[in-house]
């Protein structure tokens, strides 16, 4: 036959550009194929720690990002009214000098009059930086909002939490579980995480009420009812511990089961034990005497209680068992709010001990632990979990999360092999952390970094009046442990006056007036608000943004930021990086295209807004400007003597790593590298790192930990108790009366659960819930043309039982109300659904005139929002006060606690989801019509 | 030359495991962004920002309900390309001889410069593996990347096609679906890899592995339930039990 | 199938056309001169307008030309070979009885011949498809050469011919329906053989690949309410065969031949258009529609 000759070697591209993706935040390396200096083709890095040349839909498509129309072109002034839209182009010069003009009074006056928030930052160490020597208190990035419950909860419990803090070990486990996921930020390691698993044939529980993306693959799918995940979590719990199927080997050394908290009533009551040191004390086995806990050879004891001055002290285990024995926490007492029938749990629980103790695995590894005992073997656990915001943006889900990691302790199956790992520079207790932050100081910076742990009520952020010193209210006893403030109250806050009033709000890469928000039209509305004299409530509002969206056109000035493939970024050690259980590793961004517009990147105007206002930390003594733009100060800044924002290629020819003096030519030998550093962790010391000495002495050559930390796990959270103590009368830091009672509820040092207040949601009995589509990040999504045809319109699902109940068929429309709001939607049918939750994606609706696309286009005219439905602050109480949304204890935002009522509606007259908006005018037109992308010949 | 080749002398293509594909439609984008830089015309988008999308993609993916007759319903994640069909009516009803399948590995491929944009092809296709480039007017499809396979500009390792290099799950498979011994025939015949419509004669290359049982926890709580005897009753006796147990340290 | 007009258009005319050529290669009638000049040039217009309006559907029209290369395999391919024939062969024929007042004979048969084939190669275009149930039928091309065998002889005014032919043509057309209704059904196919997922339980189509649509979905696939259908059947069977026999059966004239025919040429041209726009392309399944 007579075939055409084909070339099957043709040239790929001229050269290949190495650097990190960002079409989200999970930070792969990419391999950008140039071709006639532009970008022809995007492919994951083999050599990447983090995706190992996987690419999601996202990465691939970062071509049509870099290509947008909706990419903002030069700094906007604002001529029309505020959300219209109407802006005058200026030149970068202007665009500064506007800015310092309203900053530098602030700083030198009342530096907390500028909020500066900064969504989904990935230079967090950075901008805190800025905001720190600044001075203003309200900064923070936009974890309140996303998953501070995950976070803190992690860290509070065990040093560390799953996402970012660490992974399964994935080439180990053989039971892998799963609550509350879509996508998560770890998108591509968790996809080929469980790749690996199903190869191997392992055993994936999914844990959601939606049997979609991940969940479609797990082999056993538990559709609980949400925000009950915690019930389920110590169900799981009673059930084991009243079968023996825990660790107590585990217990013993690596938690603080066996520490010893006082049983006497009074101002001490809950506390521990602890040594003239500090240090908190367990009964050693083998003496009988209470011994400081991390002593050479001590034995700790679990059970054994201890008198002491007539006071009874009893171990953190008895009251465990206290209190996790108790029928309250039987399968059968819980399985019908759980949704799950009484006899999965209990089979779920028995799978899980088969595999923790049946299945144990062994691995030939000697280590020695923090008490210089040696170990001949590193013996694991293979059962590892998982879980993201379906716990945690519930307004119990600290306790959930908390539950969650004291049932991995309890099996012993964090760090061992075959469980749950932690990455560099996790594991880190709560005592590595600072404490937060809020004086003001005019013309001074901030004492200490603005966000921290607190260890008690004397770390809350109060005046001397008992206000709050953030706008965002963080660190009060409405949230005590707010670790990552309060994003989503600071423009109802700051729109109030509560606190105090600010004058500019500074917002970089979060698009507030939309999907980030709740009550989207009220958060419009606080930010157009007037005074009476006609002057905008909130004076002042700068915004970066990369693109046109739906935030750019409530601010005063737009500082135009470049795209990703276009500057310099640091992923820092400092921050949150990309390191893997096995290896420290941070990356780099740099300009492998130029802007072909008149945008600079974000964090070097930061600098130049620093230098023109002479901010300390950014100026030399001699009053000269530190650092030119943010390439000069990835390399040369230095947090402390030898360690920066890149652990790679430090000292002089480059040779060292985590500590070592400036070395000029860091960046490039980066993008020699790939774009990344990875410092491997030794073996041997990549196991048990909370308490492995190896690790612990590798992190501090690494500039991890200053000395080696090792601890112990809180399955009894110590600053808690105090807190709660406090509720209880102690102290001299009192919760205001209101709370009181809350805060005693709520600050348990031991895992509860506890139904969200349902005040107000009487009649609305419909969980209703968001997921993130895999293939679309947030906002950004919409303006790629490749990516918009997969998700160009949200619908609502809804499960089998209720499209019957309310006669609703496919395509049909439905009012959907909440206490707070309604919208009209069409709906889609879905039978591996939660039989009382309805869902849709995440941030497919768009506002009309935004992301360059035609007013018609079917996410401005089908997608919704479900935000319009939920309420940054919960219906009023009997005294007309109405609390925040939020979690009683970090105040992180409840989403997912949204009841809705759903009925059959008619197509609204013009076929459009409900409600709508008028257009904004779009500062940057709208993209053409029709594409053929190709650079090459 | 559309009549199809006797034989060929290997038979590449793909094994997709839908127990592993979570859906994530990664594949779908990487293969439009190589084969829109590569093989043939580019793969153009109408009204890309606008009221009605739409665009020319080799691979998509698809998500299927399935309510077994007891239990709960199962979804199921469903990419789809071009089978590469041993018996390709694609091919055969192809009036210029643009379509055809090549001898040496079977894959199946538009000749652009002969194509007149019939259609037909599209129409024999039960998979809808064919769609018609409305910008340059000839039919586009999976060309299994030929230009990437066999790529002595790429390394090694990286010559096998886009949307298998980039699918994060592993939940795609490429080889030589025609030599037994190869890795992609074991996995079939291990996981009983199927034929999709086979009733249409299409012999397909492509093979699909079926999600494994799903739900089956609970029917084995018989063997589980000793797991889980309890050790006391009572809290006191759980610290009873506490104590005697420590001493086995 | 999407109904495009392209090919409704070029089935029915060019169905017509060749029938009437069908007719003409047999001297049915037989016609020389002006007259012959007339009956031809409407022939021709018929035929090779359907077959230009075929190419406004192409991608490339002009590279049509390279259809005819796959005669071996394609039917596509034979169908151009046999037009093409045809077409020179009739007019080789048609010059004949124009001009020299000729006719002759063999070439006519053999005119009428490929004339025929031109017709039955278009049918076996669809018929081959077994992606599309309710054409890959025997009844397919069984359809297509009653069709242009009756609005041939309709067309050249063979009364006597034209009145069973298309009775004959009608009890196909209603035979074809009512197979048609059921072929998607009989063929086997449905969405659990389509994504091997069948034995596991029921299998319902939830989110498509994408929220738009595509080429496919506008290619492939288009519903058409069942009252519509009701209805236009009901209008086509009138047009085509009907009223067509109803004016034949009248007193010669040629006001009621053209009315036949006109109407003839409706009926069939909705009748295409149910045949197009009622066809289910398997492909259909995997988007959860039909
Ligand atoms: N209903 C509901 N709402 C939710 C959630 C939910 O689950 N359900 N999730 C919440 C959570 S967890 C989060 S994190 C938020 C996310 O919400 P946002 O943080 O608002 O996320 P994006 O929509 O991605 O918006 C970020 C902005 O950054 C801009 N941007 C993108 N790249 C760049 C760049 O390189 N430079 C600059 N300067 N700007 C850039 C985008 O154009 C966009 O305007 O949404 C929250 N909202
Ligand atoms: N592709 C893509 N990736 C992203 C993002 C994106 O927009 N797109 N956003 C990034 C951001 S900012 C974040 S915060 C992460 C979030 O990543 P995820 O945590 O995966 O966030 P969601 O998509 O909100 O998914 C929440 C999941 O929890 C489930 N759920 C809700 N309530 C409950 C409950 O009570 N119990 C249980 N068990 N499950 C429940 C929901 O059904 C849903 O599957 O993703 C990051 N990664
Ligand atoms: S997960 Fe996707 S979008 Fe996110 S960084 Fe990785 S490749 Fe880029
Ligand atoms: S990339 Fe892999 S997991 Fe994602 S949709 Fe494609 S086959 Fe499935
Ligand atoms: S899948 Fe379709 S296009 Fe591919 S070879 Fe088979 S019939 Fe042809
Ligand atoms: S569209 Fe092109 S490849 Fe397909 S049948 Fe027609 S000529 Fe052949
Ligand atoms: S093999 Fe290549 S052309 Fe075919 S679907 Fe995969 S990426 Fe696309
Ligand atoms: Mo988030």
């Amino acid at each position: 036959m007579n075939q055409p000759t084909i070339d099957t070697s043709p040239k790929v591209s001229d050269e290949i550009r190495k650097t990190t993706c960002y079409m989200c935040a999970c930070r792969c390396g990419i391999n950008v194929h140039m071709k006639d200096g532009k970008v022809a083709y995007i492919e994951g890095n083999r050599d990447h720690p983090v995706n190992k040349g996987v690419l999601c839909a996202k990465g691939s498509a970062g071509i049509m990002q870099v290509n947008a129309p909706s990419r903002l072109r030069k700094p906007l002034r604002r001529v029309g009214p505020r959300g219209s839209g109407e802006f005058r182009e200026i030149e970068w010069d202007e665009a500064i000098s506007t800015a310092v003009g309203w900053l530098n009074e602030l700083h030198e006056t009342a530096p907390q009059k500028l909020a500066f928030f900064t969504g989904r930052d990935q230079s967090q160490s950075f901008t805190s930086f800025w905001a720190q020597n600044f001075g203003t208190p309200n900064y923070a990035a936009h974890g309140g909002f996303c998953s501070v419950n995950m976070a803190a909860g992690g860290i509070y419990t065990m040093g560390g939490a799953f996402w970012e803090f660490g992974q399964p070990d994935w080439d180990h486990t053989k039971l892998f579980m799963l609550f509350g996921v879509a996508e998560d930020h770890d998108s591509n390691p968790i996809k080929m995480g469980l790749g690996k698993i199903k190869a191997r044939g392992a055993r994936v529980i999914g844990v959601n009420p939606i049997r979609s993306g991940y969940n479609a693959i797990a082999d056993d799918w538990v559709g609980i009812t949400p925000g009950t995940d915690g019930l389920f979590i110590l169900s799981l719990i009673h059930v084991l511990m009243k079968a023996g199927k825990i660790d107590l080997d585990y217990l013993s050394r690596y938690t603080n089961a066996p520490v010893l908290v006082n049983a006497a009533e009074g101002p001490e009551k809950g506390l521990f034990l602890r040594d003239g040191d500090g240090k908190p004390l367990v009964i050693d086995r083998k003496t009988g005497e209470p011994t400081a806990f991390d002593k050479p050879g001590v034995r700790p004891d679990l059970s054994a209680t201890y008198d002491k001055d007539g006071v009874t002290h009893r171990p953190v285990f008895h009251l465990m068992a206290e209190k996790y024995l108790n029928d309250d926490h039987a399968p059968e007492a819980v399985a019908e709010r759980c949704g799950i029938p009484a006899s999965r749990i209990r089979a779920i629980a028995a799978e899980i001990a088969r595999v923790a103790f049946d299945e144990a695995i062994e691995l030939d590894q000697e280590w020695t632990d923090f008490r210089g005992e040696t170990h001949s073997k590193m013996i694991g656990r293979p059962v590892s979990f998982h879980a993201m915001r379906g716990i945690s943006a519930h307004a119990n889900g600290f306790q959930t999360c908390r539950a969650l990691h004291v049932l991995q302790i309890l099996l012993g199956t964090v760090e061992v092999p075959g469980g749950f790992r932690f990455k560099p520079p996790y594991p880190k207790p709560v005592e590595a952390h600072p404490t937060p932050h809020g004086d003001r100081r005019p013309g001074r910076p901030l004492e200490g970094p603005h966000l921290g742990f607190p260890r008690g009520p004397e770390d809350l952020l109060l005046d001397e009046n008992g206000n709050a010193q953030r706008i965002d209210k963080a660190f009060t006893w409405e949230n005590p442990m707010s670790a990552h403030g309060l994003m989503h109250m600071v423009i109802s806050n700051a729109a109030a006056g509560d606190p105090y009033k600010i004058n500019t709000l500074f917002m970089y890469m979060a698009n507030m007036s939309w999907n980030s928000s709740m009550n989207t039209k009220g958060v419009m509305e606080m930010l157009t608000a007037r005074n009476e004299d006609g002057k905008y409530v909130i004076p002042n509002i700068i915004y970066s943004d990369a693109y046109s969206s739906e935030m750019v056109a409530y601010a005063d000035l737009i500082l135009p930021d470049t795209t990703y493939l276009e500057r310099h970024d640091c992923i820092s050690l400092l921050d949150r990086p990309i390191c893997e259980a096995d290896a420290a590793a941070d990356a780099i961004r740099w300009p492998v295209i130029e802007p072909d517009r008149d945008v600079r990147g974000f964090q070097s105007v930061l600098i130049e807004l620093a230098n023109r206002m002479n901010l300390p930390g950014f100026t030399n003594e001699d009053g000269s400007p530190k650092w030119k733009d943010y390439a000069d100060y990835i390399v040369t800044h230095q947090r402390k003597p030898g360690i920066g924002p890149l652990a790679g290629f430090r000292g002089e020819n480059g040779d060292k790593e985590g500590r070592g003096e400036v070395n000029p030519d860091q960046l490039n030998r980066y993008i020699e590298n790939g774009g990344f550093y990875v410092a491997h962790i030794p073996e041997g010391a990549d196991y048990y790192k909370p308490w492995n000495a190896a690790y612990q002495d590798w992190a501090v050559s690494m500039g991890i930990y200053d000395s080696p930390q090792p601890y112990l796990f809180q399955l009894y959270s110590e600053p808690m108790r105090k807190f709660q103590l406090a509720a209880e009368g102690h102290g001299d830091q009192q919760p205001p009366e209101y709370l009181r009672q809350r805060v005693k509820d709520t600050m348990d040092p031991l895992p509860i659960w506890y139904e969200t207040d349902q005040q107000g949601n009487e009649g609305y009995t419909i969980n209703a819930l968001t997921q993130r589509p895999m293939a679309m990040y947030h906002s950004w999504g919409t303006q790629n043309a490749w990516l918009r045809q997969l998700h160009g319109r949200n619908p609502l699902y809804v499960p089998t039982k209720l499209m019957r109940e309310h006669g609703l068929q496919d395509g049909d429309w439905a009012k959907v109300s909440s206490p707070h709001g309604e919208i009209t939607v069409p709906v889609m049918e879905m039978a591996a659904l939660n039989k009382n939750t309805v869902w849709t994606w995440n941030a497919i609706g768009k506002r009309k005139g935004a992301w360059a696309l035609q007013e018609d286009a079917p996410e401005a005219t089908k997608g919704f929002l479900l935000n319009h439905l939920i309420h940054e602050l919960l219906p009023p109480k009997s005294d007309g006060m109405r609390w925040a949304n939020s979690d009683p204890v970090t105040g992180q935002a409840a989403w997912f606690d949204l009841k809705v009522r759903i009925e059959k509606a008619a197509p609204p007259t013009d076929a459009e989801s409900q409600p709508e908006f008028p257009p904004v005018k779009s500062p940057v037109g709208t993209g053409p019509k029709d594409l053929v992308w190709k650079v090459g010949k | 030359m559309t009549q199809l080749p006797q034989s060929t002398d290997r038979k590449m293509g793909l094994v997709i495991d839908l127990d592993t594909c979570v859906g994530c439609h990664a594949c779908v984008i990487s293969c439009k962004g190589w084969n829109t830089e590569n093989y043939g015309a580019p793969l153009s988008d109408q009204d890309a920002y606008g009221a009605d999308p739409s665009g020319t993609f080799l691979n998509r993916v698809h998500s299927y309900e399935v309510q077994p007759a007891e239990g709960h319903a199962q979804l199921i994640h469903f990419p789809k390309s071009c089978l590469h069909c041993e018996d390709a009516p694609c091919v055969t009803v192809c009036p210029t001889g643009a379509s055809y399948k090549r001898v040496e590995d079977g894959i199946v491929l538009v000749n652009e410069s002969d194509c007149i944009g019939c259609g037909l092809c599209a129409w024999s296709c039960p998979y809808g593996a064919r769609e018609l480039d409305q910008a340059e007017g000839v039919m586009k499809k999976c060309t299994l990347c030929v230009d990437r396979i066999y790529n002595e500009n790429l390394p090694e390792v990286d010559r096998v096609p886009s949307c298998v290099r980039t699918c994060p799950a592993g939940a795609r498979h490429f080889g030589d679906l025609g030599d037994p011994d190869s890795d992609v025939s074991k996995l079939v015949a291990e996981r009983d890899g199927m034929d999709l419509m086979p009733e249409m004669g299409t012999k397909p290359v492509n093979k699909y592995l079926p999600p494994r049982p799903k739900d089956q926890i609970e029917d084995q709580i018989d063997i589980l339930a000793p797991l889980l005897a309890p050790v006391a009753e009572e809290p006191g006796g759980f610290i009873g039990w506490l104590d005697k147990t420590l001493e086995k340290f | 199938m999407h109904p495009a007009p392209s090919v409704i258009v070029f089935t029915t005319l060019s169905g017509l056309g060749f029938g009437l050529l069908f007719f003409l290669g047999l001297g049915l009638p037989e016609v020389t001169g002006w007259v012959a000049f007339v009956i031809y040039a409407i022939a021709y217009a018929l035929s090779v307008g359907g077959l230009m309006a075929s190419t406004f559907h192409l991608g490339r029209p002009e590279r049509a030309w390279n259809a005819l290369t796959q005669w071996k395999s394609s039917w596509l391919s034979r169908e151009g070979w046999c037009a093409v024939i045809a077409l020179i062969i009739m007019g080789l024929y048609a010059i004949g009885a124009i001009f020299f007042g000729q006719r002759w004979g063999v070439l006519g048969l053999l005119g009428a011949l490929f004339s025929l084939a031109t017709v039955f190669t278009t049918s076996m275009i669809y018929t081959q498809l077994r992606t599309i149930p309710r054409w890959n039928m025997a009844l397919t091309p069984v359809m297509f050469l009653s069709f242009g065998l009756a609005g041939g002889a309709v067309l050249a005014g063979q009364a006597g011919l034209a009145i069973p032919l298309l009775a004959i043509a009608a009890s196909v057309q209603i035979l074809y329906w009512w197979r048609g209704d059921s072929a998607l059904e009989r063929s086997g196919t449905n969405l659990g053989t389509a994504t091997g997922l069948g034995q596991r339980g029921s299998v319902r189509a939830f989110e498509p690949p994408h929220t738009g649509t595509n080429y496919l979905l506008r290619e492939f696939v288009h519903v058409v309410g069942r009252k519509h259908v009701a209805k236009l059947r009901v209008i086509s069977f009138a047009l085509a065969f009907f009223v067509p026999v109803a004016l034949l059966l009248l007193p010669f004239s040629h006001f009621f031949g053209l009315l036949a025919v006109l109407s003839h040429l409706a009926g069939v041209a909705v009748s295409r258009w149910l045949f197009f726009a009622q066809a289910e392309h398997v492909v259909g399944l995997y988007y959860g529609k039909r």
